[in-house]
């Protein structure tokens, strides 16, 4: 199990993800610094939470055009599982790898909290881990979590089973279109969270769910 | 040749901080603020003196950054 991590200027949350993966998989991950133009062959690639570019013009448009962008595209081409969380989740959908839009949290706050998460589909390599209507407690903490898609687009995720996780009707932190809050593409092999699973699996961190996100990819990637 | 784009959210979309804007203008006491939309403004020095080339190199830099298109409306206005 080859992990990577990719490291932007103003990520945070990239020790986070890298001491997950490492508990894990038994393997630390490597570390890949945004100006990359090429990437060494992993099984997993991570794009982190964290203020990518200080977050200048959009949350993640900067990030979406720097060279590692260009590099994950072609990983994606490939079958490469690719995980965003939160930042993450937004350079993805800047670059166009996932569709629809993080705008600013319908609240105006940012959001520093445990959410209870329904798992939506246990079939992607993601949530393998997971039963479909199980919930979870994850933490989020974020300012532009409110995911935003037209109709159709909302729709067609919801018909091909792309809805990876949902707030909690009585608990969306962000007013997220459909409680939406994890999506994949369409082949299923990247998806988009703005939830940290990464920051809930140790019992140091007050939760543990993420755990089984790691382990069901590991799995996933081992069969 | 100056270039100066407008970014607006597109109508139909959701705009809390306009709206935070308009609260604030009438706890200021301002009276018949109607709906709010905040933007962005962004200004451009370009070398290239053919406006039609210029407004055509503007609108790529609005469809590949400037504006993420799921969500913003842009107008390009050329100067000199």
């Amino acid at each position: 199990m080859r992990s990577a991590v990719i490291v932007f200027p103003g990520s945070n949350c990239d020790r986070d993800a890298q001491v997950a993966l490492n508990a894990a998989f038994g393997r630390p991950p490597t570390m890949i610094w945004h100006g990359e133009a090429t990437l060494p062959p992993h099984d997993l690639i991570v794009l982190p939470g964290g203020f990518s570019y200080g977050d200048y013009l959009r949350s993640g448009a900067m990030a979406a055009q720097s060279p590692v962008l260009r590099a994950l595209r072609d990983e994606v081409e490939r079958g490469v599982l690719v995980l965003g969380i939160c930042n993450g989740f937004q350079v993805l959908t800047e670059a166009g790898i996932l569709p629809g839009v993080l705008m600013r949290n319908a609240a105006l706050k940012f959001v520093c909290r445990d959410v209870e998460l329904i798992v939506e589909t246990s079939a992607s390599p993601f949530t393998r881990g997971y039963e479909a209507g199980q919930v979870l407690t994850i933490p989020v903490a974020h300012h532009d979590g409110n995911y935003f898609a037209d109709a159709a687009t909302l729709d067609r995720l919801e018909g091909e089973g792309r809805i990876a996780f949902r707030y909690a009707s009585d608990d969306n932190p962000n007013g997220s279109a459909r409680n939406i809050a994890g999506i994949l593409n369409d082949r299923g092999n990247v998806l988009g969270m703005m939830p940290h699973p990464e920051r809930a699996v140790d019992p140091l961190h007050c939760g543990t769910d993420g755990r089984a996100m790691f382990a069901g990819l590991m799995e996933a990637l081992a069969a | 040749m100056k270039a100066k784009v407008h970014v607006t959210l597109k109508a139909g979309v959701l705009d809390p901080q306009g709206k935070a804007i308009g609260h604030a203008l009438e706890s200021l006491g301002f009276e018949g603020v109607g709906e709010v939309r905040q933007g962005k403004f962004i200004e451009l020095e370009l070398q290239e003196t053919d406006p039609d080339r210029a407004r055509a190199q503007i609108e790529q830099m609005c469809q590949r950054l400037l504006a993420n298109t799921v969500i913003e409306n842009y107008r390009i206005d050329l100067e000199g």
